[in-house]
């Protein structure tokens, strides 16, 4: 008999409930990791602790060095300085054969002369089970990424998403420690992405391991990652839980790539222990909390408000008039079906250079509830614990 | 800790030691010494280690070395000519009329004739052309002819048509090849904005094309300069190109350094106007 | 049909290909002594004849020794070198890569003539081992070539997946890369044995005393007599060279159809 997968899920308590994150053992230690290429500095000192049994995701841009850092972990490149350690051990020296890491690679890598089977087989070549054995531990691994069946068909002939489960069936038969994924899904179209990602989220569960995710899609990250770091430019900007990185961007470069944010630009009157007083285009003076102040872009280090188009709200029109209400006249309306999005320029002062300051509202739609014409003059309601302040 | 860099072209330059040094070993090494025994002084059947201009002076006064290099070059120039003209249709069929599945087929079909014995095929021309010949006895025992018709062999004209048949597929390869490459959909742009099907080919096609029909320019004209089994067989001995020369000079007559100066000046030569002709094509070879 | 006119003048063009090895076979069954129209009658003699020649068979046996030799040095250094430049970036690529692939530029005469000064120089006699060196240098460049297409079509991920999944640098080649590129390989055995088997410069200026196929037919050519035994040869000789082109052919696709890829067809 093989061991049943879902044995190892150190995730579970003794009642088989979910134990949480923060207090369960490091699996990825990386201390002061940097990179060079030649003249190229890659990835310039990350330091970040990676859980076991977390869906942990490496986001930026191409070029940010996510995938170096995924590859310095898998054991493909080596690293210029610093450590990595994985389950405790340090890695230095340590050949991608020899560690307790297995990858899902960009193009998924399946050996285009095996079968589906074959390939599921291929690490188990020093295993010293026998071959009914192994071919057993095959099909449930097949069948716990739906292939089952699918072990005598030639990989050349495989769908993208059936690629993608064997890639998959292949890692986890070893029972690694940890599981890489180098943008498993960026090849799959939109539907099959949104599936898989589901898929992948279950698969994590029911296996238990750490999964380290790079993606360059936002929402993927934040859809399936109990974790994630932001990097820019061989650094880590922001490491924190997909909530905390959309409500609370540690600098402007992370909100604007996360999601969609409204930037004004703000004055600052003055600060005390709670807060900052900002004075904003249509937003009048308005005190943002002291949680809420974060950094400004070091290229451009005026200070600005940021909201997210959710954040504010159309309101009716017999709603009462306050001093947390602006108005304006909608400039464009965006139509998604479920939501919509609204482009309002706001009445500003001439304070802010007179130019009119545009936003973009979102909102759920109503059935019933007609979208207001081009033109037509809103009011929009907004609360000071929605604005974020980088500076 | 090594750099990564570092550590992967030392492990590249390792792999490619062996046929690296075996080219230095029989490639690199012999023309080096070529191009040193053609600075040396000529001893009757021994070298004198001696630098000298000597050969090269000699080579430059040689009224024959003049006249071999004079046909080589032209003899060379109207195959190319010849031979890509007749090629760029072909390709351009392949290319674009052809089906994908066909492709292979077609393409098959053209290089198999290259891959057969060069000598026999040289050979079967002169059978072809010969006063007794192919041609010759045909027309003859058609009636058309009592006499046979002399023109046909032992003249540049025999040479160019067997050295263009020769030479075929290599004069379609590259082409056939940039044809490829060209996205279908420029060719769509160039009829929208309002060219004709011809105007099209001319502005847009052949353009695009050049790199190939360059690189199909250079690969026949450059082997063609030194051949030596055609001007052999079908000129009969009555017509010599230079490497006939540098084979008699080197070998029969014993001249080492002075065959050494030919083979160096006729290297030369033909690499210079390879050069020239690429720069003056310059812009052919900047699109892409 | 598209293309009316373009495609009789590509099958004209193949005619003219195709019109001196037709010949061929039509003098190599001719019963009359000299090679013209008309056409006498039917007669397997010059096959007998061929059959028969003592030289013939020495150089025969002398031209397979040359071009299985050459075919296998050739591939195996043409291995190295694809390998170095599809998978590696080191120092003094372009020239390093220039100098093995020069010899498909180079005018053979040029190459066999340089080459059999330095080999005299040095001492070497000529023998069927000199033109192995000499056909083994020809030949390097197109085997690189072929193999180079091969290596660059795999997924350099396909490698690190292999040692992902537990095996070493050296068993991952061995497990995932050589099975991948074994249809090149191939493929550059065949491609290179052909060459070396219709090779003739190289082979008249190293080969000494000992008969090639093609030496030994240049020097037939000048008695007439001979003229309709070696039809007969060149008839043997194109079918096994289009023999080996179509075993080429075949495991060049399977190769292609095998990684899953387009088939953009021919060998160049």
């Amino acid at each position: 008999m093989t061991t049943p997968m879902t044995s190892y899920a150190p995730a579970r308590d003794a009642e088989g409930r979910p134990t949480p994150i923060a207090g369960r053992k490091p699996m990825i230690q990386c201390r002061g990791v940097q990179k060079y290429y030649g003249d190229y500095h890659a990835l310039r000192g990350i330091d970040l602790t990676i859980h076991e049994a977390e869906f942990f995701s490496l986001l930026g841009p191409s070029g940010c060095g996510k995938t170096t850092l995924l590859r310095t972990i898998a054991g493909f490149e080596d690293i210029s300085s610093g450590v990595v350690l994985i389950d405790g051990k340090d890695m230095a020296g340590v050949p991608a054969n020899a560690r307790p890491t297995n990858m899902v690679f960009q193009s998924y890598a399946i050996f285009p002369h095996l079968t589906v089977a074959d390939n599921v087989a291929f690490g188990l070549r020093r295993d010293p089970r026998s071959r009914a054995e192994k071919a057993a531990a095959v099909d449930e691994a097949l069948g716990m990424v739906g292939l089952k069946g699918y072990g005598a068909r030639a990989a050349h002939a495989l769908s993208g998403g059936q690629r993608q489960r064997v890639a998959l069936a292949r890692a986890l038969i070893l029972k690694p420690k940890v599981l890489l994924l180098d943008e498993p899904l960026s090849a799959l179209d939109r539907k099959m992405r949104e599936q898989m990602q589901v898929e992948l989220i279950k698969l994590q569960r029911q296996v238990g391991i750490t999964f380290v995710l790079v993606t360059h899609d936002q929402e993927e990250a934040l859809v399936m990652s109990d974790r994630i770091a932001v990097m820019f430019e061989g650094n880590i900007a922001q490491l924190a839980t997909a909530e905390e990185l959309y409500t609370r961007p540690a600098s402007r470069r992370v909100a604007d790539f996360i999601g969609v944010m409204n930037f004004m630009p703000a004055r600052i009157l003055g600060e005390t222990a709670t807060g900052v007083t900002v004075e904003a285009p249509g937003f009048g003076q308005v005190e943002i909390p002291a949680a809420n102040v974060s950094h400004a872009d070091p290229g451009d280090p005026a200070p600005s408000i940021g909201f997210r188009p959710e954040a504010v709200t159309l309101l009716a029109a017999t709603a009462p008039a306050t001093d947390r209400v602006t108005e304006g006249i909608i400039d464009e309306v965006v139509y998604y079906g479920d939501m919509s999005y609204y482009d309002v320029i706001l009445d500003s002062p001439d304070t802010f250079g007179g130019q009119p300051h545009e936003i973009r509202i979102s909102m759920r739609n109503v059935f019933g509830r007609e979208l207001p014409d081009l033109g037509t003059r809103v009011r929009v309601g907004w609360s000071p614990g929605s604005l974020i302040l980088f500076r | 800790m090594a750099s990564a860099s570092g550590s992967e072209s030392a492990q590249g330059l390792r792999i490619v030691a062996p046929p690296f040094i075996y080219a230095l070993l029989m490639l690199a090494v012999p023309l080096l010494t070529i191009v040193a025994f053609s600075f040396f002084k000529d001893g009757y059947q021994t070298i004198i280690r001696e630098f000298t201009f000597e050969n090269y002076r000699a080579v430059w006064a040689d009224p024959i070395f003049r006249t071999l290099m004079l046909r080589s070059l032209l003899v060379a120039g109207m195959v190319t000519v010849v031979t890509v003209a007749l090629a760029f249709p072909v390709a351009y069929f392949l290319s674009f009329v052809v089906r994908p599945d066909h492709k292979s087929l077609w393409l098959f079909l053209i290089t198999i004739p290259f891959w057969t014995s060069y000598l026999i095929r040289v050979f079967l021309w002169k059978v072809i052309l010969g006063h007794n010949g192919v041609i010759n006895s045909g027309l003859k025992s058609l009636g058309l002819i009592d006499q046979p018709l002399t023109f046909l062999l032992y003249n540049t004209g025999s040479i160019i048509t067997t050295l263009a048949h020769a030479y075929a597929p290599f004069a379609i390869l590259p082409i056939y090849v940039a044809l490829e490459k060209i996205d279908r959909s420029l060719l769509e742009a160039g009829r929208d904005l309002g060219e004709s099907r011809l105007m099209t080919f001319w502005r847009v096609t052949l353009p695009l094309a050049m790199p190939g029909v360059l690189a199909a320019v250079l690969i026949v004209f450059i082997p063609t300069i030194g051949d030596y089994v055609t001007p052999t067989i079908i000129g009969g001995g009555k017509i010599p190109m230079v490497a006939n020369l540098i084979q008699a000079q080197m070998l029969d007559i014993d001249n080492k350094p002075l065959g050494s100066a030919i083979a160096v000046t006729a290297m030369l030569i033909v690499t210079v106007l390879a050069l020239v002709f690429l720069f003056l094509n310059r812009r052919f070879l900047r699109m892409r | 049909m598209r293309g009316g006119g373009l495609r009789a003048y590509a099958i004209a063009y193949l005619l003219f290909l195709y019109a001196p090895i037709l010949l061929l076979p039509v003098f190599a069954f001719n019963s009359g002594t000299i090679i013209a129209f008309p056409l006498k009658g039917f007669t397997t003699e010059w096959f007998a004849q061929m059959w028969g020649n003592a030289t013939l068979r020495r150089a025969m046996l002398n031209s397979l020794t040359i071009a299985v030799s050459s075919a296998v040095f050739a591939t195996c250094l043409g291995l190295f070198a694809a390998r170095a430049s599809t998978r590696f970036a080191f120092p003094g690529k372009g020239p390093i890569m220039g100098l093995i692939m020069l010899p498909l530029v180079l005018p053979e005469i040029i190459v066999s003539i340089s080459l059999l000064v330095v080999l005299l120089g040095i001492g070497i006699p000529l023998s069927v081992f000199t033109v192995i060196l000499g056909h083994t240098l020809i030949c390097m460049p197109y085997a690189v070539a072929i193999l180079t297409t091969a290596f660059s079509s795999l997924d350099r991920s396909l490698e690190e997946a292999a040692q992902d999944l537990g095996e070493t640098k050296l068993s991952a080649f061995r497990l995932v890369i050589l099975p991948l590129v074994m249809p090149g390989i191939i493929s550059a055995m065949l491609m290179s044995f052909t060459i070396s088997l219709d090779e003739f410069i190289i082979a008249f200026f190293l080969a000494g005393n000992e008969p090639t196929l093609p030496t030994y037919i240049f020097s037939q050519l000048r008695f007439p007599k001979s003229i309709p035994m070696i039809m007969a040869l060149g008839t043997v000789l194109v079918a096994m060279s289009i023999l080996l082109l179509t075993v080429a052919e075949y495991f060049r696709r399977r190769g292609v159809a095998r990684t899953g890829q387009k088939d953009s067809g021919g060998f160049i």
